[in-house]
């Protein structure tokens, strides 16, 4: 078995460790496992190797497969192997699915939590009260509340007028 | 326009800025990283690509109240020596230094705000602030970026935030970063377990100068690194109550080696004084790991009347370009060394030798160990 690092001496040290419910097997030869300081078991933490180990797998992974090619920028997969960055917006989209893993391996989440540009945080709060408004409105319908499909038709327009004039003027 | 020289303020003046625990952090970062939508990320982006980014930032940027009088430049325009200059003040980064031809700076008269325009991303924004000012530099770049927002197309997605050229900034695109001077956690030998421990919070410690540096004079540079999935606020939030820990960590290390080991502390900080103030011949890298000492030896009260400036001063003076800057001619790394020799001797010639700090009762000398 070689080191997962250098991949050229022979693994003599091997770790195992619980990260997030899942067991994660390391193994290292004499050299690179003191390098990582995994010899100082005060402060070594197998999630650090991983997190880099991961990356660097997840990397390759991204970067091969098909010979996908962003319609936008015509950055390819080969060209993010190459230089581990991306070629325009679009391209987020383009290897959207090979980004997954890596971006799970990277980060705290997948999902973007915190500052939301100004215009486009009023596109969604005005996007999510219309759903709101309409299923409400579909469900009175349902019930035969006509009373209440009049109120909420009438704030449903409301809602669409006012984000009109928001945008245009 | 004045030329960068002209308009960046002698280190004599900004290493007079000070902030909170200014004796350990010695300065607070908070980056932003943006994107256009409608242009390729700027190291895949063709020369006439560049060129139009920049000239639709860069009178966003300059029209900013934040960037009155503001210092403006194409990186084209920019000599090898004041790129460096600027590097060594930690203004802008050895990526962006390399830059010419569509990429840009523009910088506040305070240098407390620095956009580089066309680094790794269309835009990169800094505030800056000396000690411990993470919260206040976030406002400060958060404002700056909000009203960047209404005048720029942003690359931004719901579901990944801000998109950005390498996938590790993306979401936030926060890099909320201090300078910490370490020296007795680096005596102590305790720094390596500190940056593992660090490390396993998912923050990255690096060196003076960022990715991939030597912590050359026992100067750190503790930063987030996952900026997708957790908010700008719990980003500093965290790194503050970190930074904090540190701080307590370095003072105790600081405590018990005065304690424990009085004569190795004295030993190494007289001994740095003697080289600083009496050596013909000194390379950058030695003057700025016995800068730290005698840094150090001014917090613990060894050099009485010496202000912590001066050494950070001395820390911007004797780097290379800020040395080579001085004069006309262009210099040898041999030459350089003999020059910033003569520039310390000078300096420190008014400074007297370090004095032992008064004992206090009960603790003991090295050679009787027991405790």
């Amino acid at each position: 078995m070689l080191c997962d690092i250098c991949k050229q001496n022979v693994a003599t040290v091997h770790l195992t460790q619980m990260v997030e419910g899942k067991t994660k097997k390391v193994d290292l030869c004499e050299a690179c496992s003191k390098e990582k300081g995994v010899d100082d078991p005060t402060g070594f933490s197998l999630a650090d190797l991983l997190l880099g180990l991961g990356a660097a797998q997840e990397m390759a992974q991204a970067a091969a497969g098909s010979d996908l090619k962003c319609p936008a920028c015509g950055f390819t997969q080969a060209d993010f192997k190459k230089t581990g960055r991306l070629g325009c917006a679009d391209c987020y989209t383009t290897f959207g699915e090979g980004l997954e893993g890596l971006l799970k391996s990277m980060h705290k989440g997948t999902k973007h939590v915190g500052k939301v540009p100004q215009p486009l945080q009023q596109h969604k709060d005005y996007q999510e009260k219309l759903n709101r408004l309409q299923k409400q409105l579909e469900k009175a319908i349902g019930d035969e509340d006509f009373e209440q499909a009049a109120l909420l038709r009438d704030e449903i327009k409301q809602t669409r007028e006012k984000f009109d004039n928001l945008t245009t003027g | 326009m004045k030329n960068i020289k002209e308009f960046l303020a002698a280190p004599a003046q900004s290493c007079k800025r000070e902030g909170p625990h200014d004796r350990i952090v010695m300065s607070s970062r908070v980056r932003l990283a943006r994107n256009l939508k409608d242009f390729p990320f700027p190291g895949w982006a063709k020369k006439a690509d560049r060129v139009k980014a920049l000239e639709a930032i860069r009178p966003a940027v300059e029209s900013l109240p934040q960037m009155s009088g503001a210092f403006s430049e194409s990186m084209d325009n920019l000599s090898a020596m004041d790129k460096q200059i600027l590097v060594e003040r930690h203004l802008i980064s050895r990526e962006h230094a390399a830059k010419g031809v569509g990429s840009g700076l523009v910088l506040n008269k305070e240098e407390s705000l620095c956009v580089m325009i066309n680094e790794e991303d269309h835009l990169r924004m800094q505030a800056l602030r000396p000690g411990l000012q993470l919260r206040s530099a976030w406002l400060a770049i958060d404002q700056v970026d909000t009203i960047l927002e209404k005048r720029l197309d942003y690359a931004f997605s719901n579901d990944l935030g801000y998109l950005t050229a390498c996938p590790t900034n993306i979401g936030t695109g926060i890099r909320v970063s201090a300078m910490l001077h370490l020296p007795a956690l680096v005596l102590s030998e305790q720094i390596n377990q500190i940056i593992q421990a660090v490390n396993k919070l998912g923050l990255a410690v690096r060196g003076l100068y960022g990715e991939g540096t030597e912590a050359l004079g026992n100067v750190f540079q503790v930063s987030n690194q996952m900026t997708l999935g957790e908010a700008e606020t719990d980003i500093v939030e965290r790194l503050n109550k970190v930074l904090t820990q540190l701080i307590e960590h370095e003072e105790n290390a600081r405590g018990s080696l005065l304690e424990k080991k009085p004569k190795m502390v004295f030993n190494h900080i007289g001994r740095a004084y003697g080289i600083l103030a009496n050596a013909h011949s000194i390379s950058s890298k030695e003057t700025m790991n016995l800068l730290s000492l005698m840094r150090l030896g001014i917090d613990l009260g060894m050099l009485p009347g010496v202000e912590r400036s001066l050494v950070d001063e001395l820390f911007i003076l004797t780097q290379p370009a800020h040395l080579q800057q001085q004069l006309s001619e262009k210099l040898s790394a041999e030459e350089r060394d003999l020059l910033r020799a003569d520039m310390l001797r000078e300096r420190l010639r008014n400074v007297s030798r370090p004095v032992t700090p008064p004992r206090s009762e009960g603790s003991k000398s090295d050679k009787s160990p027991a405790s």
